[in-house]
């Protein structure tokens, strides 16, 4: 039985390596993946167009629109003569942000009372508008702190110390990169597995992808630390502790997949219908306590959601084992319980 | 057996070709799995995403430590309850508090240190509000801190005015944002996810066998094309009548955009089964050049302007890139032909280059 399925599991994996084109599929695209998402996902915003119509050009106006060029958020791209030009700028998306500072900011501001800025916005994009609003507001916080400061020694005066844990500057890179380390060995684990039509004996089936599963995730967390310096607090040995309880539960999907699945045809469609919704659903773009409850309730047999949690856990908060068992379990029971599906209907099959 | 198609009369080719079409039709009717791909998945798609996906933070749990002069004022700052974003419970003590963060009960906590009151009152020292926030989720960390500074402000202009004093000066920045002014991510990603019926297209047609002449080509482009439109029509119909997006821009020039972008689609579906002979090969590579690219490089979630140089080029060559940018803008912004013709064009010329490769290489297999 032992040599039985260990020959099995070698005939299996002569036939994924040995074919050069499955293992293109296994090596280049996550590699190229990687490196193409980690670069480009980021929510924090660099040379964000932005343009200026000051019609009160004095000092005070200056310094602060000065502030924004100094800004790396931000990238001067007009300077505007009437409040006709702003329109043009912001509907053809030339310019995210336009800043209106009108006559009366130098007269305000002498006088005591609370002169306006005017950001205007593009919102077609609301969450980049969100941060550029947030961006620009703190700029033109500060530059009022600073300069008021002194003269506002009346009023209840109170200042916000913020700190913020694991990740003091905010880099959305840090929760981004370890996202794709658990989108990628999904996608290439459950396509392997659902593709493997699997006619012969399941155990020999599961435990190849399974040790591809392991490496692809080594790999890729490996580019995810010396490559884009994510911090690794945690402990390696915990995090292959979640990496082989998501690789249970993905093997398992896959293979209840194949096992509906009468041709490869329909096998693809399975995968494909499956890795959607579970990367939606997921908390990698967007975070699953910003959902409705019933669809909160929907992710809980999303077993790509414990692994996000396991995956950041351990590389930002350094997060240990007996912190991540309640992410831990319910992987293991998805994994269990489809893998029993699928050998009940291979078994159901094959009489 | 294709050498025949030179010889016969254009009517007995047109009578042929509806034949050719007239069976892709049916074939496409007989099997309901793909009928399904192409009218449930797109809704059940976008309903999952309407309602679930949404990157304005909601229910964030703050914990509020009691600070003993604090707390006997009614309108101290830990009063957070006023933003319903915010959903602050009391916590007994510092340590409590950071042992909840550190397990992921809690998102933030906000504390008033016990000199609070004396110091609010203070002239010389302004009194420090510390927050603690759980920055792995950057983006909600960032909204955390917005909240309750804004919070905070309220609160010190509420005091002055009730105390009957000035409140502080500063500079006001009035923030108008366009075209979404409740800077709902709903508006935004609804109209941005229809951009994915690409990866829809694209699948569908790779589905089908290698083909050979161009004749076979267009009887596979058609039913596929009417597929996918029917597709994006229902997605369109979900987004203006359930989630009630702003529609803004012209029916009319949505559709013509809608299906350049799914020829282009389409286009690509076919010429990736032409190119790649295994049908493996074939989705592996639809998955690699649609299913991740339409989620990440198209800016239907991140910004492309904030990304390096290199990847904003690639950016160029994903067509659901520019089909983002005209649905995002017909959406929420009306017709702005300054962003319509260049990405229409784009997508014209997409849908141009993979038929004239698909067709050039189906010709070549003939001889």
């Amino acid at each position: 039985m032992g040599t039985q399925i260990l020959s099995l599991i070698i005939k299996e994996f002569i036939a994924i390596l040995g074919d050069k084109r499955s293992r293109m599929v296994i090596m280049v695209p996550p590699i190229l993946q990687v490196l193409v998402f980690g670069y480009a996902a980021t929510y924090n915003l660099n040379n964000i167009p932005f343009a200026v119509f000051n019609e009160d050009c004095v000092h005070a106006s200056r310094s602060l629109i000065a502030r924004f060029d100094g800004s790396p958020s931000f990238d001067r791209i007009a300077t505007l003569e009437s409040t006709k030009e702003i329109d043009p700028l912001i509907d053809s998306a030339e310019a995210l942000l336009v800043i209106h500072i009108g006559q009366e900011f130098s007269d305000d501001l002498s006088a005591g009372r609370r002169p306006v800025v005017q950001l205007n916005i593009d919102g077609r994009n609301s969450n980049t508008a969100l941060i550029a609003a947030n961006d620009a507001q703190s700029i033109v916080g500060s530059f009022a702190y600073e300069l008021l400061g002194s003269v506002n020694r009346r009023g209840p005066d109170a200042v916000l110390v913020d700190r913020v844990w694991y990740n003091p500057n905010l880099l959305s890179r840090w929760l981004i990169v370890p996202g794709i380390v658990g989108l990628l060995t999904m996608v290439v684990t459950t396509m392997v597995t659902s593709l493997s039509i699997a006619r012969e004996r399941e155990l020999g089936k599961a435990i190849s992808p399974y040790i591809i599963g392991v490496a692809e995730a080594g790999f890729i967390v490996l580019v995810a630390i010396y490559w884009f310096h994510v911090p690794f607090r945690g402990n390696l040995g915990t995090l292959f502790i979640g990496i082989a309880c998501f690789l249970l539960s993905a093997i398992g999907v896959g293979l209840a997949i194949s096992s509906i699945a009468r041709t490869m045809q329909q096998g693809l469609l399975g995968a494909f219908l499956f890795l959607v919704p579970s990367v939606i659903l997921s908390g990698f773009a967007t975070p699953i306590a910003n959902m409705p409850h019933l669809v909160q309730q929907l992710t809980l047999i999303n077993p790509l959601r414990y692994y996000m949690v396991v995956l950041r856990g351990v590389f930002l908060e350094g997060a240990t084992l007996s912190s991540l068992s309640s992410q831990l379990w319910p992987m293991l029971v998805i994994g269990i319980f489809n893998l029993a599906v699928a050998q009940w209907l291979f078994r159901h099959r094959s009489t | 057996m294709p050498i025949t198609l030179f010889s016969i009369s254009a009517k007995a080719r047109r009578r042929r070709l509806r034949g050719l079409m007239r069976k892709e039709f049916l074939q496409i009717l007989r099997d309901p799995s793909a009928l399904g791909i192409a009218f449930a998945l797109p809704v059940v798609l976008l309903i999952l995403v309407g309602y679930g996906v949404s990157l304005n933070a909601e229910g964030v749990r703050v914990g509020t430590l009691p600070t003993s002069q604090a707390t006997n004022r009614p309108r101290s700052p830990a009063h957070l309850g006023e933003a319903d974003i915010l959903k602050p419970t009391t916590v007994s003590d510092m340590h409590t508090a950071e042992i909840e963060l550190a397990n992921r009960r809690l998102d933030a906590i906000v504390h008033l240190q016990s000199d609070f009151t004396d110091k609010i009152h203070d002239p010389l020292s302004p009194a420090p509000i510390q927050l603690i926030v759980n920055g792995v989720d950057a983006n909600t960390a960032r909204q955390i801190q917005g909240y309750v500074s804004g919070v905070l402000t309220k609160w010190i202009f509420q005091q002055s005015m009730a105390s009957g004093q000035p409140p502080p000066q500063t500079i006001v920045p009035e923030t108008r944002i366009w075209f979404n002014e409740e800077i709902r991510s709903r508006n935004c990603l609804v109209p941005g996810l229809i951009a994915r019926e690409w990866e829809r297209g694209t699948m569908e047609s790779l589905l089908t066998t290698p083909m050979r002449m161009s004749e076979l080509l267009l009887s596979k482009l058609v039913p596929y094309f009417f597929l996918g439109m029917g597709g994006m029509a229902i997605s369109l119909a979900t987004a203006v009548w359930l989630f009630g997006v702003p529609m803004r821009g012209s029916v009319l020039i949505l559709t013509i955009a809608s299906s350049l972008f799914m020829l282009a689609a389409v286009g690509m579906g076919l010429m990736i089964s032409t190119v790649t002979k295994s049908q493996f090969l074939a989705v592996q590579t639809a998955i690699v050049t649609t299913f991740l690219p339409a989620f990440i490089l198209s800016g239907f979630i991140l910004d492309i302007r904030s990304m390096p140089m290199p990847i904003r080029m690639l950016t160029h060559i994903v067509p659901a890139r520019y089909f983002v940018a005209i649905l995002q803008s017909s959406f929420l912004a009306g017709d702005i032909y300054a962003i319509l013709l260049p990405n229409a064009g784009a997508l014209l010329l997409m849908a141009i280059l993979f038929l004239a490769l698909v067709r050039r290489r189906s010709s070549r297999l003939i001889g």
